[in-house]
């Protein structure tokens, strides 16, 4: 991995530390992330993936070291976040365009950009479905949409994905995760995705990095230099399928080594 | 219309049981006349006697009562629900006074209000709104975390969060507090008629068709006294079906 020159990184962390009931779970942890990447983190169960990306989001406080945006703390900035379970994260009250236009309300934005970026981003995922419908008429694959264009609306600095298609079936996810690498890489939104399935964490990252167990290190930090846009002949490249055996191998010794 | 007819149905068996019962003289006619007695009793003394007025004031005494206990338990049990340490310490006495009869307040409340319409109005407002401020804290204490969580994430500030997701998530819970609370302040209204200085209401009226050997008239303010609770209820039950379209989904 190419050193990140502290100009090129949307997000730092410095000597995180944090403990659960006097345990652990990091302790000295560091992280740089490039602008316009997509980074997956991947690790074992209770690695801590979540505990970083709520700490970076400023949903959990810290108990030591630092989380800067471009030298910024996270009330500074604008974030995005998927939640993984999208039923509990929309407000069913609201059709599934206020939700999307909830996060520009609270910006200040004016009535015609919130509806230039609402269009914009309808168009750019290609919905086809009721905007105006209530979340819960809603297939699950539309509600997540409905988080990400939710998130996205803002234009983040940085986005948060927490297993955002864990909760959806494996159709419903590869048309998702299609869509979603395409708008990314096209607004060159620097993310951090959360996965416990690696294939998705391949096909979706610039980067991944690979987790131990707790206190929580890096095992390997893992460039994924396939071709852009990924679509399913990338699942069986032999590119692919060397990453896939690292990462695997890296795995399979950070659970060992517990 | 099959749902309107089975209700009905058993509605008529009652009044049929009543007319046989009174047909058979298993009771005294004084005691029990005959459900068209009861009708020509209740509905001469809608036309010409004080009923309706009775039914006004008591509706308006349930009505005021209960938005008295809305105003103070919708507020109260927003703010306790949401810091959860305070309401811990103050839920012990909010359970006990909900679980102690109302009507053994009177007094308490007559010394306190006078003998007049603010006493009625109080001790009913008191019962209700307890009844509102627990379901209103819980509603706000169940409030899916994800949800607070995500309003922060988007840059709601924490007045915001309240208003924008604390009430909504609340707000099928705070409907079951107002539908007990409503039926609860007329339950305390008609018995305050009945007791304190009163000279009107459904409860008045009934007392006093009690005392006068009136049971036709008794008897027809107990039905429409039962018929006003009913209608309450079902107000209720229509306003969360068509107002919490989300809940449940």
């Amino acid at each position: 991995m190419n050193a990140i020159t502290p100009r090129e990184a949307a997000l730092s962390v410095r000597g995180l530390r944090k403990a659960f009931a006097g345990v652990a779970v990091y302790d000295g942890f560091s992280l740089d992330v490039k602008r316009g990447d997509i980074l997956a983190i991947f690790g074992p169960n209770g690695c801590g993936k979540s505990t970083l990306i709520n700490m970076a989001a400023g949903l959990l406080p810290v108990d030591g070291g630092e989380i800067l945006y471009d030298g910024r703390i996270v009330d500074e900035v604008r974030i995005g976040y998927v939640f993984q379970n999208y039923r509990e994260a929309l407000f069913p009250w609201r059709r599934a365009a206020e939700n999307i236009r909830y996060p520009l309300r609270r910006m200040g934005l004016k009535r015609a950009e919130i509806e230039r970026r609402l269009e914009s981003l309808a168009a750019d995922f290609r919905v086809r479905f009721d905007l105006n419908a209530y979340p819960y008429s809603l297939s699950g694959g539309q509600q997540q949409l409905v988080s990400i264009m939710r998130a996205l609306a803002v234009e983040p600095e940085v986005l948060f994905l927490d297993e955002p298609f864990s909760a959806l079936d494996y159709e419903t996810t590869l048309s998702l995760r299609t869509l979603l690498q395409q708008v990314l890489k096209a607004r060159k939104t620097t993310t951090i995705l959360v996965s416990h399935d690696l294939e998705e964490s391949i096909v979706l990252a610039d980067r991944i990095l690979m987790l131990t167990r707790r206190p929580t290190l890096v095992a390997d930090d893992i460039a994924v230099d396939l071709a852009w846009p990924r679509e399913a002949a990338t699942l069986s490249a032999p590119d692919f399928i060397a990453i896939k055996a690292r990462c695997l191998d890296v795995f399979t010794r950070a659970v060992a080594g517990a | 219309m099959r749902a309107l007819l089975v209700p009905a149905g058993g509605a008529a068996g009652f009044i049929a049981l009543w007319w046989l019962a009174v047909l058979l003289r298993l009771a005294d006619p004084v005691l029990l006349p005959s459900p068209l007695e009861t009708f020509n009793d209740t509905a001469k003394s809608f036309t010409q006697g004080p009923l309706l007025h009775d039914l006004w004031r008591t509706v308006t005494r349930t009505v005021l009562s209960f938005l008295v206990a809305c105003a103070i338990g919708v507020p109260l049990g927003l703010l306790l629900g949401a810091r959860e340490s305070i309401y811990r310490a103050v839920e012990f006495v909010v359970d006990f006074f909900r679980s102690t009869p109302a009507s053994a307040l009177f007094p308490l409340f007559l010394i306190l209000f006078g003998v007049g319409e603010g006493t009625k109005i109080a001790v009913a407002a008191f019962g209700a709104a307890l009844v509102i401020l627990f379901n209103a804290a819980y509603g706000v204490m169940n409030a899916r975390r994800t949800r607070l969580l995500a309003a922060r994430v988007m840059g709601a500030s924490p007045l915001r969060v309240v208003f924008d997701v604390m009430l909504w998530e609340a707000m099928p819970q705070i409907l079951v507090g107002m539908r007990s609370g409503v039926s609860l302040a007329l339950v305390i209204v008609v018995v305050a008629e009945m007791f304190i200085g009163s000279t009107d209401g459904l409860g008045q009226r009934v007392i006093v068709a009690q005392s006068l050997f009136e049971s036709g008239l008794m008897y027809g303010v107990i039905f429409v006294a039962g018929a006003l609770g009913y209608l309450l209820n079902l107000t209720f039950l229509l306003l969360e079906k068509r107002f919490i379209h989300w809940a449940g989904k």
